[in-house]
């Protein structure tokens, strides 16, 4: 049920009061007028036109069937559906396109042809929807006012893992080897580089004084869901290899408040998994949709990766001990996993953590992650904003 | 005739050049520009913009040397800042409630005689929270001053001597922007704020605000807090009757009457000013009130409305 009145419904209304051969003019006109998806309200109406079986849309919103139908718009060669989502959503989708031909059934993959809004990562692209009141984050765009920082190429020999692991360092601008800086180590680094806009997102936030400058090591995986899955390796190459390494590199503050952790799904699991095996190394932990799979009673759903993961959130759940000072977590309420978030916020809290949790109305994708980028680090790492004026 | 110039940020599109040709003085400048901190003596590019022969005063670095041998009075500091910040928390506490108070009257539409009185006295009540915390910020520095009496600590009065004499070969100061507080602590061991008043002065962003009476911390959308505007400290009240508002278009909305108007209106007499890039406000000394020139500053007025400054 749709409460409001849509421009959809008008639509209908033409087709059906046009002859047969005038409809498809009566579309031409409603998609020259309309740029689609259509925002209304609460409501969003999704269109694809072309001749097919059957159209879906696929999101990734939980809660919602994960496919939903179009509706063939009678006599005529245009579909619609229509979902209601909240004010400040925005959820990536596709279009699944359904054909039978002689007997088998085709199906084809699309971003919205009418819509030029993308979001990419290691996978490909999506397209994008976004709601009333969302806005993508001016901060996290380049500015001509911003002095850029600069990403240099580092090996880190890791006896952990047996071999030379590459490591890429981000050095904040007007970085001087006189100064002490914080570290940040990220998981999946190139990533949040590529998809979440960090490097920019790190340069505006420090020209902009809301947060010191600092170096941040931007972490790659070798096998990425063995090693960020609590794999001891892990931990042990993260503290006593690389973190040593980048102090001998660059001039950094040696103590705990200065040292944090971040990481997004698998990677939240690795920097939680790390700081509890090493506690008290880090001082500050940033972790955005983390994938905290747990069992109160028997097994799990998620398949084989997982079970390295749920065992060693049950183990952390059982004896949490004091990971970090601070942590910083964020979730997607469209995510499969806001419940695991959520209740590992209290979790944490119990420690004697100084916690925050922010969830958004977003899935567990790259620019959610990067739209929470502000208010984590800004709160993590305070800049001198209302002390400096430059 | 004594004169100073604030100014804004000079990155983007420093003016500094222009406005320092415009007062013709003769000799060389001083430069402070302890609020970069560690990169004090990174002036290069600055006396190149100048185009003058300067002396950098050198006071962050001098008070480094002076706390390596003196460590009562570097732990004498600390202890000071500490209680510096522990009286802003209870302020920024207080006010948080207090000013919302009067934001929400001033946004409020409707029956003025039954509002306007309301607005007055809650705007009342911010002031006299900011006096309140202004009058405890100076007690601390006067005990301060009192117990320890930096200026007679043997390291110090050497350094204070070579400033003065460094001061005394120089017709006009620049002072620079960056941390507001390092910036006005150093000016304030140094004793700097009779010296300064015979001099030609330019002073922008952090230098501007702490040649005020009171320094006002502002960002009005921060990453955390409600962004209210702060007294931080006293200043050395050289310039009075203004409150400088540095990078203004980026930290103020500027566009909102209400969070203009609350400005404008609490710190009133004082005049509310936006420094950004390429404005500059002259003032002469001699005759306070009085302003050379408004290159390009606003004003933030009562009536919420941002008006460009114009000389008297």
């Amino acid at each position: 049920m749709t409460p409001f009145h849509l421009a959809i419904h008008d639509l209908l209304a033409a087709v059906r009061g046009a002859a047969p051969d005038d409809r498809g003019g009566v579309i031409d006109t409603f998609l020259a007028d309309h740029s689609a998806p259509i925002n209304e309200g609460r409501n969003v109406t999704f269109l694809w036109r072309g001749e097919a079986d059957r159209v879906q849309l696929l999101h990734w919103i939980f809660g919602l069937e994960s496919s939903q139908p179009f509706t063939r718009i009678e006599g005529c060669d245009l579909w619609y559906a229509v979902v209601e989502l909240r004010r400040n959503s925005r959820v990536e989708y596709k279009l699944l396109i359904e054909r039978d031909v002689n007997g088998e059934l085709q199906r084809e993959l699309h971003h919205d042809p009418f819509n030029d809004n993308r979001a990419h990562d290691p996978f490909g692209s999506n397209s994008v929807v976004h709601t009333e009141g969302y806005e993508v984050p001016e901060w996290s765009q380049h500015d001509d006012e911003t002095r850029p920082g600069v990403i240099e190429d580092r090996s880190i020999v890791s006896a952990a893992f047996g071999e030379v692991r590459p490591v890429r360092v981000y050095l904040p601008a007007r970085y001087r080897e006189t100064q002490r800086y914080p570290l940040l180590v990220v998981h999946d680094g190139s990533d949040y580089v590529r998809f979440s806009a960090l490097a920019t997102v790190l340069d505006n936030l420090i020209e902009r004084l809301e947060i010191p400058p600092m170096v941040v090591a931007l972490s790659d995986p070798g096998d990425r869901l063995t090693e960020y899955a609590d794999d001891p390796r892990h931990a042990t190459h993260i503290v006593e290899e690389l973190v040593p390494a980048l102090a001998a590199l660059y001039p950094l503050q040696d103590r705990p408040g200065a040292r944090g952790l971040m990481g997004a799904s698998f990677g939240a699991v690795a920097s939680l998994s790390t700081a509890w095996r090493h506690p008290g190394f880090f001082g500050r932990l940033l972790l955005q949709s983390g994938s905290f799979a747990f069992t109160d009673i028997g097994d799990h759903d998620r398949g084989a990766v997982f079970d390295p993961v749920v065992a060693f959130v049950n183990a952390f759940r059982s004896e949490p001990g004091k990971p970090a000072n601070h942590a910083f977590l964020s979730c997607g309420v469209y995510e499969r996993l806001i419940y695991e978030n959520r209740s590992i916020v209290p979790l944490l809290q119990g420690t004697g953590m100084d916690v925050r949790f922010e969830e958004a109305r977003d899935g567990h994708n790259w620019e959610n992650w990067r739209d929470r980028l502000r208010i984590g680090l800004s709160w993590l790492f305070p800049g001198p904003l209302w002390m400096v004026y430059e | 005739m004594t004169t100073v110039t604030l100014l804004g940020p000079q990155r983007l599109a420093p003016c500094l050049d222009t406005v320092l040709a415009a007062r013709a003085i003769e000799g060389p400048l001083a430069l402070i520009t302890a609020g970069w901190e560690e990169l004090e003596q990174e002036d290069g590019e600055l006396t190149e913009h100048l185009g003058v022969e300067t002396v950098n005063l050198r006071l962050f670095g001098r008070t480094e040397e002076v706390f390596a041998l003196d460590d009562e009075l570097y732990q004498a500091l600390f202890a000071r800042r500490e209680r510096l910040r522990g009286l802003q928390r209870v302020y920024r506490m207080r006010l948080r409630h207090a000013l919302e108070a009067a934001r929400d009257l001033f946004s409020r539409e409707g029956d003025a005689e039954l509002l306007v009185p309301e607005r007055a006295d809650a705007l009342a009540a911010v002031t006299a929270l900011d006096e309140h915390h202004l009058a405890r910020v100076q007690a601390v520095h006067a005990e301060f001053e009192e117990q320890w009496k930096p200026a007679e600590r043997p390291e110090m009065a050497r350094h204070s001597q070579e400033v003065a004499a460094a001061l005394g070969a120089c017709a006009g100061v620049a002072i620079a922007g960056g941390h507001v507080v390092v910036l006005l602590n150093r000016l304030r061991l140094f004793n700097l704020a009779t010296p300064l008043q015979g001099l030609t002065l330019l002073a922008w962003s952090a230098g501007a605000m702490a040649l005020t009476e009171k320094v006002i911390a502002f960002h009005d959308s921060p990453p955390q807090g409600p962004g209210n505007p702060e007294v931080l400290e006293a200043g050395l009240g050289i310039v009075p009757g203004i409150v400088a508002l540095p990078s203004a278009r980026r930290r103020l909305k500027l566009h909102d009457p209400v969070r203009v108007a609350l400005l404008a209106r609490r710190f009133a007499p004082s005049a509310c000013i936006a420094l950004d890039e390429s404005d500059h406000v002259g003032l002469r000394l001699d005759a306070p009130g009085t302003l050379l020139a408004g290159g390009g500053a606003r004003r933030l007025q009562p009536t919420g409305e941002v008006e460009r400054m114009v000389a008297s």
